[in-house]
């Protein structure tokens, strides 16, 4: 029996290989697909196992979280909250067990988990002594007085808000509505989760999608800026007088140009460049358009970012769009904001912030600055310039002028400010036939030295519907978040 | 067998090396639960001390016995049992610590602690582990009872399937109630059977291996020979059928197959229990939707991850978020996956400790199995090498259907992992088969018993007249 039996051990043995062989395939060859495929239960607990960051805004007594985590009695033991609601939900996103992340919970998630390699030390000390480790935090430059102006402002509206502080690229407000609550989509039950998720996308105006950067718009008159910016920069002033019919025709088409509630402007044949500015006359910045040229109005608009998709918050930002191979009537309407022109507020307000800092462009940015655990420094903001120069510090003072006009006497007076010298501009931007159109504002406060530079978008006029105008609907929400930030 | 086969060098029982390696185990089994409460509270639990002092003892008593007993049996293999043991144990408190956890976490009530039962049944392994030896001095005299432990191994094999006395857990009917506690006579059976298997299969294997047909280059044997396999293929599939249970019926057959084989020493019979084993599986993989089941979750795992395939999928996490050196004891999620105590307990291991880990256990059962084959290959009666062979080859296929399940290498099937799987029936059973192996191996390795003292024997052997060799 002897045979059978050596033959039998080496057939054991090669039993004991096959599994082996097979448990180094398991452990060590697919290890790493295992460890980290999202199914695998281990990487939530993992995840929740530490406590993830807050998002914080303000300093020292106003330092406060907008997002944090909270210990609980359950299997995950970190909850996520958000005290800041839907005023900085846009901002903050969500980070959920079901939907994965958005806004900063996204593009900061390697500091917030604590999986970032600059939190490495910390972690090996913490693994070492047996601390617990926890996340880095994410400290914004929003403002909370604009924060919560801007988002009062558009409270019962579709739009966005975005005030930056014109000499670093700081953003101070972020609001989008309809918001929603983010707590409801970080709770520990995927059903609660996928309920409320699901209710959200049934819901009218898109509540998940930040406008102030994912939206592009028709920029309508506020985009007459650029176009001044241009003529300006060509050789115009603005006392330059200007060709201002009543009705523009558009070459190559049977239709025409005409002015908003179909009015004359001046005398209905030429005015200077500053005066049609002023009461934002279609017909002239239709002609003007003509004169200059798609191809200098569009190197203008992309000295200002159009046409950027690199730009990022760091949540993504949008492509504002100049479009190209224009017709002539088309020119005439891209110069006032219309035919294919998209922007989004947040280039907008970079629009204003660059004429407000002597025509250069702060890149923008939203973390001021990335902390450890025990709030030392990481990483302080990039102040980078991002466009030196998109216009002139001459031309940036004659737009500023023209602007102050537009708030002193013209279309933009709802967004005056006492004792406060504020420049802006207004737009009333058609999408649609039949449609209410968009209500724009933008500009910056104070004219000198300006600490503030805002851009307003409220879809369909708001309340207002028809009647709406940059002037009515904007241009009181800009003058609120400015003054929340002026202090005044 | 009156021949003599001489054990290789002298004949030395080693009893203080398995003592030494004795204590080895149980003081890194004491580890080990000292770790878990590390891991799980960071503090070295209270029970430590008393864990391994009753562990301890536990073996010290079972070395003390087979040194009285036993004294020439092979000194790894109780060793090597008591480290996958003490192991178990660590492993069944540290998935009881998880559950309790999870329980409060919850508000429900904290379930029973498995451990402390774990240790209790332990304690009734190891002392039938002694009664065993004590008893049987001569396990050749267990041929005698051959009949009575068939008799006694096909009641407790199909006691299941009765109704009113059989209970079924988890979609398979192989448990039967005895007051509150449920005992899975199958495992017993398992033995009972192979002593039977052996004393039948010693008595006819001439018939079985001489009378034979050639047919297409191999010898087959004759139709009515073929009796007792067609019984035992009968028997596991009456088994799968009944109680659902695909592990046992596998094992039994297998393990049938291949004493037939060792005992015919004729290739053939494993050709005809590979045919067999073949057109069942077909058969059943077409007639059963468990069995369909099973195969399809083996194929691609991933695919049924919230149903059928959870456990297995979640074992694979497990195992792959262990890595190399798995995440330390107490440190991972292995509650993670279902029935992690028992049929998964591998996956537990694979988490914490690693691939290290898991490679480590193996090696421990594959040494437990070639030294278990070497005592019957050493061993001078065919009964004896017949039984060790077939304990030793149970043990080896049993490892290699729960682990191979387990790592996705061939389709999972519920069988316990011997000695590491929480469970009394497994675990007292399996404390029976070794404590047989080590009778065989103290019979194998024993000084042929010789008029003359040892040192005589080895001066005259130069002088010694040659002697008829049988083959064994």
């Amino acid at each position: 029996m002897n045979r059978p039996l050596r033959r039998v051990a080496v057939a054991c043995l090669v039993l004991f290989g096959m599994l082996l062989l097979q448990a180094n395939w398991v452990q060590v060859v697919k290890a790493k697909d295992y460890r980290n495929d999202p199914r695998n239960r281990r990487v939530l607990l993992r995840t929740y196992d530490r406590e993830r960051g807050p998002i914080v805004i303000g300093t020292g007594k106003d330092r406060q979280a907008i997002a944090k985590s909270v210990a609980t009695t359950d299997t995950l033991k970190y909850l996520r909250t958000y005290p800041g609601g839907a005023v900085y939900a846009p901002v903050t996103g969500f980070d959920s067990l079901v939907y994965s992340s958005t806004g900063i919970e996204r593009q900061e998630n390697a500091i917030l988990s604590g999986s970032d390699d600059r939190l490495l030390v910390r972690r090996l000390s913490d693994y070492v002594t047996g601390r617990q480790v926890a996340g880095g935090s994410i400290v914004l430059t929003l403002n909370q007085a604009a924060q919560q102006a801007a988002y009062n402002g558009l409270q019962g509206k579709v739009g966005a808000v975005v005030a930056l502080d014109p000499r670093t690229g700081a953003v101070l407000a972020e609001a989008s509505t309809p918001s929603y609550d983010p707590a409801a989509l970080s709770t520990h039950d995927p059903a609660s989760i996928r309920a409320a998720y699901t209710n959200l996308l049934s819901l009218a105006g898109d509540p998940l999608v930040n406008r102030a950067v994912e939206r592009t718009y028709p920029p309508g008159s506020t985009f007459k800026v650029i176009t001044a910016a241009t003529a300006l920069s060509s050789g115009y002033t603005p006392s330059t007088q200007i060709p201002s019919p009543t009705v523009l025709d558009l070459p190559g088409t049977t239709a025409n140009l005409r002015n908003f509630g179909g009015e004359v402007c001046g005398n209905g044949k030429s005015q200077s460049l500053a005066e049609a500015f002023r009461i934002s006359c279609n017909t002239a910045f239709g002609a003007l358009g003509m004169a200059l040229g798609a191809d200098k109005v569009r190197k203008q608009a992309q000295a200002f970012g159009f046409g950027d998709s690199s730009l990022e918050l760091p949540q993504p930002v949008a492509d504002s769009v100049y479009p190209d191979q224009l017709t002539k009537a088309q020119e005439a309407q891209s110069a006032i904001g219309q035919y294919d022109v998209r922007v989004t507020p947040l280039q907008m307000a970079m629009v204003a912030a660059g004429i407000a800092n002597n025509g250069t462009v702060m890149r923008p940015y939203l973390v001021r600055e990335v902390q450890a655990p025990d709030l030392s420094q990481l990483h302080g903001a990039d102040q980078k310039v991002y466009a030196e120069h998109a216009v002139s510090a001459g031309v940036a003072a004659q737009l500023t002028t023209m602007m102050e006009s537009v708030v002193q006497s013209g279309t933009g007076t709802a967004a005056q400010i006492s004792g406060v010298r504020v420049a802006g501009k207004t737009g009333t931007a058609q999408h649609a036939v039949g449609q209410a159109p968009h209500a724009w504002f933008i500009g910056f406060a104070p004219a000198v030295n300006p600490v503030v530079a805002i851009a307003v978008l409220v879809e369909d006029g708001g309340s207002l519907g028809s009647d709406a105008t940059g002037g009515k609907v904007a241009a009181p929400i800009a003058r609120d978040v400015m003054r929340a930030v002026l202090g005044r | 067998m009156s021949a003599l086969t001489a054990p290789q060098g002298p004949a030395r029982s080693r009893r203080g090396t398995e003592l030494t390696l004795l204590l080895f185990a149980t003081a890194l089994a004491a580890t080990g639960y000292a770790a878990v409460g590390i891991g799980q509270n960071g503090t070295v639990p209270s029970g430590t001390l008393g864990y391994g002092l009753g562990l301890g003892t536990l073996y010290v008593l079972a070395h003390l016995a087979v040194r009285r007993c036993a004294p020439y049996a092979d000194p790894l293999l109780l060793p090597c049992v008591a480290l996958l043991n003490g192991l178990g144990i660590v492993l069944v408190r540290r998935l009881d610590l998880a559950s309790a956890d999870r329980a409060r976490q919850a508000g429900r009530a904290v379930p029973r602690a498995d451990a402390p039962l774990q240790l209790i049944w332990t304690t009734i392994g190891v002392g039938l582990f002694v009664a065993v030896l004590v008893v049987v001095r001569d396990h050749t005299r267990l041929a005698r009872y051959a009949y009575t432990c068939a008799a006694a191994g096909l009641l407790l094999l199909l006691l299941p399937a009765l109704p009113g006395v059989g209970a079924t857990i988890n979609g398979a009917r192989l448990w039967i109630r005895v007051g509150p506690i449920t005992v899975q006579p199958s495992e017993i059976a398992k033995i009972l059977l192979m002593v039977f298997f052996a004393s039948f299969l010693v008595s006819k294997r001439d018939v079985l291996s001489l009378a034979s047909r050639r047919v297409a280059g191999i010898d087959l044997p004759r139709a009515r020979d073929l009796g007792p396999v067609l019984f035992a293929w009968v028997a596991s599939i009456a088994v799968l059928v009944r109680e659902k249970d695909l592990g046992t019926s596998l094992l039994f057959f297998g393990i049938f197959v291949v004493m037939l084989y060792i005992a015919t020493e004729r290739t053939s019979w494993l050709l005809i229990g590979l045919a067999l084993f073949a057109g069942s599986s077909f058969t059943a993989y077409h007639l059963f939707g468990h069995v369909q089941a099973r195969v399809d979750t083996w194929l691609d795992p991933f695919r049924y991850t919230n149903n059928q395939g959870y456990q297995l999928v979640q074992g694979l996490f497990g195992m792959g978020t262990g890595g190399i050196f798995g995440t330390g004891l107490g440190e991972g999620s292995p509650n993670t996956v279902p029935f992690a105590k028992t049929d998964f307990i591998l996956a537990a291991i694979g988490e914490e400790l690693g691939l290290v880990g898991v490679m480590a256990v193996l090696v421990l059962f594959a040494l437990i199995v070639e030294r278990g084959l070497r005592a019957a290959l050493t061993c001078r009666d065919s009964f004896g090498k017949l039984l060790g062979g077939g304990l030793s080859f149970a043990l080896a296929l049993q490892v290699f259907v729960i682990v191979g399940g387990v790592t996705g290498l061939i389709p999972l099937t519920g069988v316990t992992l011997p000695w590491l799987s929480y469970g009394g029936s497994s675990v007292v059973t399996n404390y029976v088969l070794i404590a047989l192996l080590m009778r065989i191996s103290d019979a194998a390795r024993r000084p042929a018993p010789s008029p003359v003292s040892p040192s005589a024997a080895r001066a005259s052997l130069q002088d010694a007249p040659t002697t008829v060799v049988r083959r064994g």
